[in-house]
């Protein structure tokens, strides 16, 4: 028996003998190999490589289920982790509508009339994240959050022709190294902006300090890294636009059906992570990059990623849908480019139009509400809790809150361990990242999270911090 | 005019924008509320946010039913074109069939529900996968460590660019070498993504055969040069058969070599771009592993890189200690991130079954099809009236190749664009146009090892009825499609200043209507 994989294989209809002998007859060849005949001899592999042997799809099945059955989820235990990626839940529609192939398995809509449905749909996304964070223009996605706030940075710098950012102190680490790591080779500088020790706010004082007429932008995250809201909005936009710098704010979504807009509070540039409107965790990736801004046309040309737009037919009988401003594209402008990317984050995109489409206003401010309730509940219970501090900071929270461990002379990793003992799994170890904040953790509580678990969350810590 | 009956005719919904449909105080989805005990516990919300930070107004989203949006949006899928529509042959792009039983795989909740900040001992499964696949990668590519962090293949040559800024910082280089070269021939994304990483870009020209100018590359090389960024099948389909004086001339002058993996099909497990000398490697998941394309992303671009190069790898690296898998954040000389966490985990594990379902032999013979294909579907449009195959038209090609449809302009007025509007009306969706930019009316064909033979030959047939008609009714031509769900766009007006309408809010504005 042949082994698998290799004559007739599923994926290659032309793997079958006589169709394979068939075309080699009429290109003129007796084997393949003469097609390689070009390739440096001593470069074509003759060992075999270390790959794994061909499967059947039933022994894929079998392999990969139990590989990932390995993983435990929240469907195994209560998980109340975030930090940047967050547990939701997706409406059975919106994974019936991402499976459609004729969206799933298309590519760059660069033949606009025969990809009308993939532009509409990402048109739809781009207004829905325009209403939902009050801006008027936004891309049909970047990559992440992270890679969002490196190109908005570098985007500030090339309008403004400045070379500093602000940015707050308390902010992803994993954002501060992607901004690193996309502005220093543009030479720019990114300056970082204390925080009230009270409130964990930024500092006004220090604002105040440190922006000048170098300032290309000032960055805000709302709600914050570590959960609270920022309140002295104005303020901060105000300074910003007083030393005619841009101000980027950065938002996790789901906030917005209950906090104000960031274009209500004179944003210049939003961006944040769209993944958690309808699109899984999946260990970190794929996420969904928003990117909006004004309706500016100085700023419009500079944007980064690609941009679905709206026009007609040239018969003008009907309206239709194309990529737009693609002279700001690396396939046009090459090296001049305003960015490299060309693959993006398209169907999570989608994904998120839809269930913005389901959601409503409605919806959108009831999951917000329902956040807010659930996690103001677990720190209101946690902070019953003798010695356990929550949150760190005076300040209101949405979705996520810090607890800090250190009267009960605790440290997280303790701590989380033996929650895990106890079949809950908790928040995340921020204290390397602040150590200024002690034994401190980043606590998520979503819509997915029952009062019971909730409870249960509560009596465990207070098992663990009180009655040992 | 609008070709026979019985022909392909997409499906045209005239579908509203969707903020035209549904009616207020319609609910597509109910998110769970709060249990009543938790509201009462908790009391008002406005207590609970700064009164600066409340929203005042309702947000401007339409307002439908769970019924409206699943017809909206499968109208919407109605009126795309995928792979699994039919032939995908945009050149460099490498549409193939996506399996469906990894679509099945990357959709369960035992990777859907993992959060990427989990304790190692909850993710283990996951943790063995993503390793298996930069060993497998790093197999496949002749490198020695692979990174996954990349989220696109654009972002993998951003990655690969900073990784060579950060060698020749350590060498105390940097300053100096401050030039990347690339072929004319090259990606777009390659120009752009050097230019990201803080490099000049200095392109060298092709030779008679569509190849770098060995002279050309030696007059560029100096003491200023960062490195060469080359795909091997170069976008012309043709094998760079002086890659190793490319690789000596390059590294000779201080420089390291990139391979942009977009072309990387036709070599799946025949040949190794780490074998030919190069220092770094992309690869394109999406293309060479069979993910979906999912209209433009999610994609992956991990990076493969030499020994001397793997230090500077983005954080964190995923390590194996006996049969426990953990990630090391330790790399002093990392270059950190470039994006939040560790890449595009579900499409990475469509790549890990993908493999599993072909392994090596299953993989070669797919690199080899490719090729076949290719040239297949290049003799049967070889001497079609008004395209011509430049470069070297008796040299074969690997995994595509570029017609100019130049003759044909000339003669008939109907260009490449025409033609691949027009390619539509049958059923397909077009090669890759106008590029490389070295080939003017440039049809850029991609068949990849997906497409039956009898499909390539209608294809083929199509292609030269379009360029018959286009010698005796070019009016035909040049105002197709017709069997797409619209006619041809204005894609002018899109860009216009005046007429832009880049939301449904700018639409509004433009049109004199207030939101």
């Amino acid at each position: 028996m042949k082994p698998l994989g290799k004559h007739n294989h599923p994926y290659i209809p032309n793997s079958q003998t006589e169709t394979k002998q068939e075309m080699m007859r009429e290109i003129g060849i007796k084997n393949i190999d003469e097609l390689y005949a070009d390739i440096p001899k001593k470069y074509l592999l003759k060992k075999t490589l270390n790959l794994p042997e061909a499967l059947s799809e039933f022994e894929v099945k079998k392999h990969v289920e139990a590989l990932l059955s390995k993983n435990k989820t929240s469907n195994d235990l209560p998980i109340f982790l975030g930090a940047g990626c967050w547990p939701h839940y997706v409406p059975a529609v919106v994974k019936e509508i991402v499976q459609r192939s004729e969206l799933l398995t298309s590519y760059t809509p660069y033949q606009p009339e025969i990809s009308q449905g993939m532009l509409q749909a990402l048109f739809e996304y781009q207004s829905m994240i325009c209403e939902l964070t009050g801006m008027e223009v936004a891309n049909c996605s970047m990559y992440d959050w992270a890679s969002a706030l490196g190109e908005a940075a570098r985007m500030a710098s090339r309008i403004k022709g400045r070379s500093e950012i602000l940015v707050p102190k308390i902010i992803h680490p994993e954002r501060t190294a992607t901004l690193k790591a996309y502005s220093e080779p543009a030479g720019i500088s990114i300056k970082y902006l204390a925080y009230n020790v009270e409130d964990g706010l930024i500092s006004l004082e220090d604002l105040k300090a440190k922006i000048s007429d170098k300032t290309a932008a000032v960055y805000i995250e709302n709600p914050s890294y570590l959960g609270f809201i920022e309140e002295y909005v104005d303020e901060i936009s105000k300074a910003a636009h007083a030393h005619g710098a841009l101000f980027i704010v950065g938002v996790d979504p789901t906030s917005l059906g209950i906090l104000k807009p960031p274009g209500d509070y004179g944003a210049d540039i939003v961006i944040g992570e769209a993944q958690p409107l309808g699109n899984p965790m999946n260990f970190g990736g794929p996420l969904l990059g928003i990117f909006a801004c004004r309706d500016d046309l100085n700023m419009i040309r500079h944007m980064p990623g690609r941009i679905i737009g709206m026009t007609s037919t040239q018969d003008g009988s009907q309206r239709g849908f194309c990529m737009a401003l693609q002279t700001r594209e690396q396939h046009i402008r090459r090296e001049k480019a305003t960015s490299n990317i060309c693959s993006n984050e398209a169907l999570c995109a989608v994904a998120s139009a839809v269930y913005m489409a389901l959601l409503g206003p409605e919806g959108l401010r009831e999951l917000g509400e329902t956040i807010m309730y659930k996690a103001n509940y677990a720190m209101q219970l946690f902070s019953k809790i003798g010695n356990v501090r929550v949150p760190v900071f005076k300040s209101a929270h949405f979705k996520e809150f810090t607890v800090n461990f250190d009267e009960a002379g605790l440290t997280v990793k303790e701590v989380n361990k033996k929650l895990l003992q106890r079949q809950i799994h908790c928040g995340k170890d921020v204290s390397k990242e602040f150590p200024e904040l002690g034994e401190t953790a980043l606590y998520c509580v979503t819509e997915i999270h029952s009062k019971e678990e909730i409870e249960r969350l509560a009596e465990a810590l207070e098992e663990i911090l009180v009655g040992r | 005019m609008e070709g026979e009956k019985g022909m392909f005719k997409q499906a045209s919904w005239n579908e509203p924008v969707i903020f035209s449909l549904g009616r207020e105080g319609r609910r597509g989805h109910n998110p769970p509320k709060a249990e009543e005990a938790i509201r009462q516990a908790v009391g008002s919300l406005d207590a609970l946010v700064p009164e600066s930070m409340r929203r005042t107004r309702k947000i401007g989203l339409p307002e439908l039913s769970e019924v409206e949006v699943m017809r909206h949006f499968l109208r919407l899928s109605q009126m795309n074109y995928g792979v699994d529509s039919g032939l995908y042959p945009l050149g460099s792009c490498t549409m193939k069939y996506n399996p469906k039983i990894n679509d099945l795989l990357a959709s369960l909740p035992s990777l859907g529900m993992l959060n990427p900040y989990q304790d190692e001992s909850t993710v283990q499964g996951i943790l063995e996968i993503l390793y298996k696949i930069e060993r497998w990668l790093a197999e496949i590519t002749g490198t020695y460590e692979v990174c996954l962090q990349p989220a696109a293949g654009a972002h993998g040559e951003l990655l690969g660019t900073l990784l060579m800024r950060a060698h020749h910082k350590l060498n105390g280089d940097s300053e100096k070498r401050n030039e990347i070269i690339v072929p004319d021939s090259a990606h777009g994304t390659n120009p752009a993504s050097a230019s990201m990483a803080g490099f000049n870009v200095v392109v060298v020209p092709s030779d008679d055969d569509g190849c770098v100018s060995l002279g050309a590359l030696k007059a560029a090389v100096s003491e200023r040069t960062a490195g060469l960024m080359l795909t091997n099948p170069n976008t012309l389909g043709i094998f760079e058969r002086n890659i190793d004086e490319i690789s000596r001339i390059v590294h000779e002058a201080g420089g390291l070599l990139y391979y942009d993996g977009a072309n990387l099909n036709p070599l799946l497990c025949k040949a190794r771009p780490g074998d030919m000398g190069f220092d770094l490697v992309h690869i394109n998941i999406h293309k060479t592993f069979g993910t979906p394309h999912g209209g433009g992303g999610p994609g992956a671009g991990p990076v493969g890189v030499s020994e001397e190069l793997a230090k500077f790898l983005p954080v964190p690296r995923i390590v194996c200690r006996g049969e426990r898998y953990r990630l090391d954040y330790d790399k002093p000389h990392s270059v950190g991130k470039i994006r939040g966490f560790y890449g595009n985990v579900a499409v990475l594990l469509r790549a890990y079954a993908y493999i599993l379902s072909l392994g090596y032999e299953g993989l070669r013979e797919v690199a080899e099809i490719s090729v076949l294909n290719a040239n297949y579907l290049m003799k049967r449009l070889k001497g079609i009236k008004g395209l011509a195959l430049p470069y070297n038209s008796e040299k074969p090609r690997k995994h595509e190749c570029v017609f100019s449809a130049k003759p044909l302009k000339t003669e008939t007025g109907v260009s490449a664009l025409n033609i691949a509007k027009r390619l539509l009306d049958y059923g397909w969706h077009a090669p890759t146009i106008y590029f490389p930019l070295i080939v003017d009316e440039a049809l850029m064909i991609e068949p990849t090892e997906t497409f039956e033979k009898e499909e390539l030959d209608r294809f083929a047939d199509a292609v030269r009825r379009i360029c018959e008609e286009a010698y005796t009714n070019p009016e035909v031509v040049l105002k197709a499609p017709y069997a797409a769900a619209v006619s041809r766009l204005d894609e002018v007006k899109a860009s216009h200043p005046r007429t832009m309408a880049l939301s449904w809010r700018m639409y509004l504005k433009k049109n004199g209507e207030n939101l």
